[in-house]
């Protein structure tokens, strides 16, 4: 059962794409830890840790991807999914610090000193433990996932309107996240992040571990999301996207559907919080903000939606050009965002890998039928030698 | 009329009895009633507005009627279930315009069509058995696609597409088959082959044709119902139907 799920997944170009991310993952930690700070071939910390980032954007485009290119969900709250994996293991970091807060309170992190609170409140146990924490974040962003779906699909809340729930579903999440009282530190977040599983969350070899973890990550993820789009459900989310009353009256229960997606991509955006949450050093409700969520649309869009390494593509273009484009004309980086969006928009609607498979496709087809061409033009040439 | 009705519930496939909605105001259906026998071929004929689609909608479950009665073979409640329920337990329908999944291939859609476990583990771990893989390349005969079916259903014609829907329901394997004007938009030639493919279909189930088409209602050569206004107008034989002062009335003579 399972084999056969992994057989479908592993096409050609997702084969080329997790071989690319294990390289990397093995590739880029060595460069910088093997490698003199002169050395030509040196990759300096800030961009491991920067590159870690961007994958861990690729993930949440890929999560993204799932369910709106292939299932016609555009959720316009996914970034909630990623900041709440991100307050999970930003929990965890929280609690690593112990006593070595400014206030050296073995138990409480800071704020909650600050706040004057006297004891850990009741959700922030547990936290204490790395595999808790691991598992908040998956389980955390799912469950929403799931209570949010159940009653949006089950409802049928569709297209436009449903986009605007999700957005709704992040600037609620903004605003409470934004209390003092809620527990996680406010306005400020968590930061001032030690260690992690006992390694300095500073350190050059913490730095590559977390960019490696992010690539296998996002290529495990590839791989699974991959197996579920070539499985039979997966051709059935994409007829609930084209067909969606078709799909109905074939005995599908299109809410269980989407449903599935939906928290399967919810938790996938969690994972990607998490790993992104250390190597950024810190998570603030910030991140709930609906234009982020936005974004990762923008992302998707650019690369390929509906193509499952559209997404990583764009994720990583977008963002890159986003850290030049701010260095060099910071005023300037949002026009230049709404800009990209409106010409993909107009010129590439399948993005930049969906298009290049198009005109791969068409290749191929004009060569089939060139070839057929070739081969009538030759019997007819020869009526013997063709009997 | 209602008494009759009543009699034929036990064995009828189809049951419909004073079956009323209104939409705003609007009465798509008044009072509507009708049976289906089990194997039977029934054209549904009448003009635009009389609530031809209304019908459909409220036996698949795309819509509950305000009051009034809809059994499935006599004795299940066809306004208490969902279109998902009410396709599994073996109703198919075909839309007006033909529904069909745009960016799968012929081979794709017959393969989701088909009827097997529709939970979302089942179909994720699904697997296409030498069974099913026999199954499909006898419905693709069937409706005479079989040289299309690696192409993508968006480059079939018009009517390779109503076919392909009529093959998507054979697949689903229903008792009862809604047909919603099949042959809108085909040739003379493909109307002559969609009435032979129905006949030959209602062998082995019960169909029903919404038609407009009454030269394609005379090749099926089976009783005909008139509905007007919601209702039931006039039913019999087509020349019997045709005949009628109220359906030349309403309907014909326009």
């Amino acid at each position: 059962m399972i084999t056969s799920f992994l057989a479908k997944a592993l096409g050609r170009n997702i084969v080329i794409t997790v071989a690319i991310l294990l390289a990397l993952a093995a590739l880029v930690p060595a460069l910088n830890l093997l490698t003199a700070p002169d050395h030509p071939l040196h990759v300096p910390t800030y961009i491991v840790s920067l590159f870690g980032k961007y994958l861990t954007y690729a993930l949440l485009a890929l999560a993204l991807d799932l369910v709106w290119g292939f299932c016609g969900i555009l959720s316009l709250g996914h970034a909630a999914f990623f900041a709440l994996g991100g307050y999970a293991m930003g929990m965890y970091l929280m609690r690593q610090i112990g006593a070595r807060g400014s206030y050296g309170n073995p138990l409480l992190p800071d704020f909650m000193v600050f706040l004057n609170w006297k004891e850990l409140p009741w959700f922030w146990q547990g936290f204490d433990m790395f595999w808790f924490a691991a598992l908040m974040a998956v389980l955390v962003p799912g469950l929403l996932a799931f209570v949010f779906g159940w009653f949006a699909f089950r409802s049928r809340v569709n297209g436009v309107y449903l986009s605007i729930i999700t957005q709704a579903m992040t600037f609620a999440l903004l605003l409470a996240f934004f209390r003092n009282d809620m527990g996680f530190g406010g306005n400020n977040g968590l930061t001032d992040f030690k260690d992690i599983l006992g390694f300095n969350i500073q350190s050059n070899g913490t730095r590559s571990a977390l960019f490696a973890a992010s690539a296998i990550a996002l290529a495990l993820s590839l791989v699974v999301t991959s197996g579920i789009v070539r499985s039979k459900y997966g051709k059935i989310l994409v007829g609930v996207r084209d067909a969606e009353s078709r799909t109905r009256f074939l005995g599908y229960r299109v809410e269980h559907m989407k449903l599935f997606a939906f928290v399967v991509s919810a938790m996938m955006a969690g994972v990607a919080g998490a790993l992104y949450v250390p190597q950024v050093g810190i998570i603030n409700p910030g991140e709930f903000e609906p234009a982020n969520s936005i974004e990762v649309v923008i992302w998707t869009a650019v690369g390929g939606r509906g193509t499952l390494i559209g997404p990583i593509v764009g994720a990583i273009l977008v963002n890159g050009g986003k850290s030049v484009f701010t260095a060099a004309f910071p005023e300037f980086w949002l026009f230049a965002l709404g800009g990209l969006f409106v010409l993909v928009t107009l010129f590439l609607p399948r993005g930049i890998v969906g298009t290049a498979r198009q005109f791969f496709e068409r290749r191929k087809e004009y060569r089939k039928a060139k070839a057929v061409e070739e081969a009538r033009a030759f019997a007819a040439a020869e009526p013997q030698a063709a009997e | 009329m209602n008494t009759l009705v009543s009699n034929a519930k036990p064995s009828s496939i189809l049951y419909l009895d004073g079956v009323s909605v209104s939409f705003d105001g609007f009465k798509a259906l008044n009072a509507l009633s009708f049976v289906i026998e089990p194997g039977e071929l029934r054209a549904i004929i009448g003009p635009n507005g009389a609530g031809k689609t209304t019908m459909m909608d409220i036996i698949t479950g795309k819509t509950r009627p305000d009051s009034g009665e809809v059994f499935f073979k006599g004795t299940i409640d066809l306004t208490q279930k969902d279109e998902a329920e009410i396709a599994q337990l073996g109703i198919g329908r075909k839309f007006q315009k033909p529904t069909v999944f745009e960016s799968h291939t012929v081979w794709d859609n017959l393969e989701l069509a088909l009827n097997r476990k529709r939970g979302v583990f089942s179909t994720l771990f699904y697997r296409l058995t030498a069974g099913d893989k026999a199954r499909i390349e006898e419905i693709l005969s069937t409706v005479r696609l079989m040289n299309r079916k690696d192409d993508l259903a968006a480059n079939l014609s018009h009517g390779q597409k109503q076919w392909l829907e009529i093959g998507m329901l054979l697949a689903q394997e229903p008792e009862l088959l809604l047909v919603d004007e099949p042959v809108a938009g085909m040739t003379d030639a493909e109307t002559a082959e969609t009435a032979i493919l129905l006949k030959e279909i209602a062998k082995t189930r019960s169909v029903v044709v919404v038609e407009h088409d009454m030269g394609f209602i005379r090749d099926l050569g089976v009783k005909v119902t008139c509905l007007a206004e919601g209702s039931v107008l006039a039913e019999g034989s087509i020349d019997f139907v045709s005949a009628d002062q109220k359906v030349i009335e309403n309907y014909l003579g326009r």
